[in-house]
């Protein structure tokens, strides 16, 4: 199902802001579900020595993941599709009972020139689920609000204990191509 | 699977306390309900962290926390039921092969949080098969005090990750209630290994 990328030109180099901004807050566990918006981040973290690159059956594994790790002192990052915020919810719990810091990267299907109709139902609930939860979120739609974005989060996240989400919007990952 | 193996006889209380006993610095996640009850009960300590909640996350928390400290050795506790809802963590564990990490499973087929309503485990799925054939470097089935005995010889030796299906009687002892303050025992533990709150 995984579209190659980077599918918008336009937004070719946001996905390598993406890693460094996480590498400049020591973030040394990427703990994912993959997604296509997501390849070059996982691509990045799977070939660094300094990080624990994790593949996760389902998403809520992430969230207990980084909880433990924060336990041991070290900070990372879940990155996620927009449906795996629907496995999220009870799990997000945990950060609201434990107050570690939390950041998760969300990229959205069934937001924008959605082509499988299946994707609509959790991607029009995702930012509210979020909120619902008490998880902070902010949304990048285009290339330039990326990097200030995820600064802004991670800051909040790692300064105030906090759990915060930025959105990747599908304006900014780029339609989904059928090859076939 | 096919045939239900025959119910534990050991006491959870005990087994957990034998686990317990010279811990030294042994860094310990306990899944909700009686695990964190058990591991109160055989005595608070600033490297415990007790779930209340976020049924599933165990053995998850566990290898993060593994991951982080490779240097400690990291037990988690749990109960079937939880361990059930994390089934998944199996898989994702077996990969990462954290030698520092035993998941213990507390096993005695039944939810008795809720009513002592029969789990998959007593229904015949064992969960120390599902991790071996996961790819986890040594489990086994604990029936008695000299295998608790012997898990617990282990959980120091970081020669690969482990787990172990200890079955218990499916009894509730008295509640000793661990603090509930998830924040306190997050701090709490943190502290223990150097590192302020923010």
């Amino acid at each position: 199902m995984s579209a190659p990328e980077p599918q918008n030109p336009s937004s070719a180099d946001w996905h390598t802001d993406v890693f460094r901004i996480l590498k400049s807050f020591d973030i040394q566990h990427v703990v994912y579900v993959p997604d296509a918006g997501h390849a070059t981040t996982i691509r990045l973290a799977e070939d660094d020595n300094e990080i624990n690159a994790v593949v996760l059956t389902t998403e809520e594994e992430g969230i207990g993941y980084l909880a433990g790790a924060w336990l041991g002192g070290e900070r990372g990052v879940l990155l996620m599709q927009s449906s795996g915020v629907g496995n999220c919810i009870n799990m997000l719990s945990l950060q609201a009972s434990t107050r570690f810091p939390l950041l998760m990267l969300v990229t959205m299907r069934g937001d924008w020139a959605e082509v499988n109709g299946w994707q609509n139902p959790m991607g029009q609930a995702t930012e509210q689920a979020l909120k619902l939860m008490g998880v902070m979120t902010w949304r990048a739609d285009e290339r330039k609000d990326v990097a200030p974005l995820l600064r802004g989060a991670a800051t909040m996240a790692f300064n105030g204990d906090a759990a915060c989400a930025l959105i990747l919007g599908q304006r900014l990952i780029g339609e989904k191509q059928w090859v076939k | 699977m096919g045939q239900v193996s025959a119910p534990g006889q050991l006491d959870r209380r005990e087994a957990v306390a034998r686990l317990l006993a010279n811990r030294k610095d042994l860094l310990v996640i306990t899944g909700l309900g009686s695990p964190s009850y058990d591991a109160m009960a055989a005595g608070d300590h600033e490297n415990n962290f007790y779930l209340w909640g976020a049924m599933g996350s165990a053995a998850m928390m566990g290898l993060g926390l593994a991951a982080a400290r490779p240097k400690h050795s990291v037990l988690v506790i749990t109960g079937d039921g939880e361990m059930l809802m994390g089934f998944g963590a199996l898989a994702t564990i077996a990969l990462r092969r954290p030698a520092n990490l035993t998941i213990a499973v507390l096993d005695n087929g039944h939810y008795a949080e809720t009513g002592m309503q029969v789990s998959h485990t007593g229904r015949g799925i064992s969960l120390d098969q599902v991790a071996r054939t996961c790819g986890f470097a040594w489990t086994a089935e604990i029936r008695d005090m000299p295998g608790v005995d012997d898990l617990r010889a282990r959980l120091t030796v970081h020669d690969g990750v482990k787990f172990a299906c200890i079955k218990i009687t499916a009894d509730t002892p008295p509640r000793v209630l661990p603090p509930r303050d998830g924040v306190h025992v997050k701090n709490r533990f943190r502290a223990a290994l150097g590192y302020g709150t923010i």
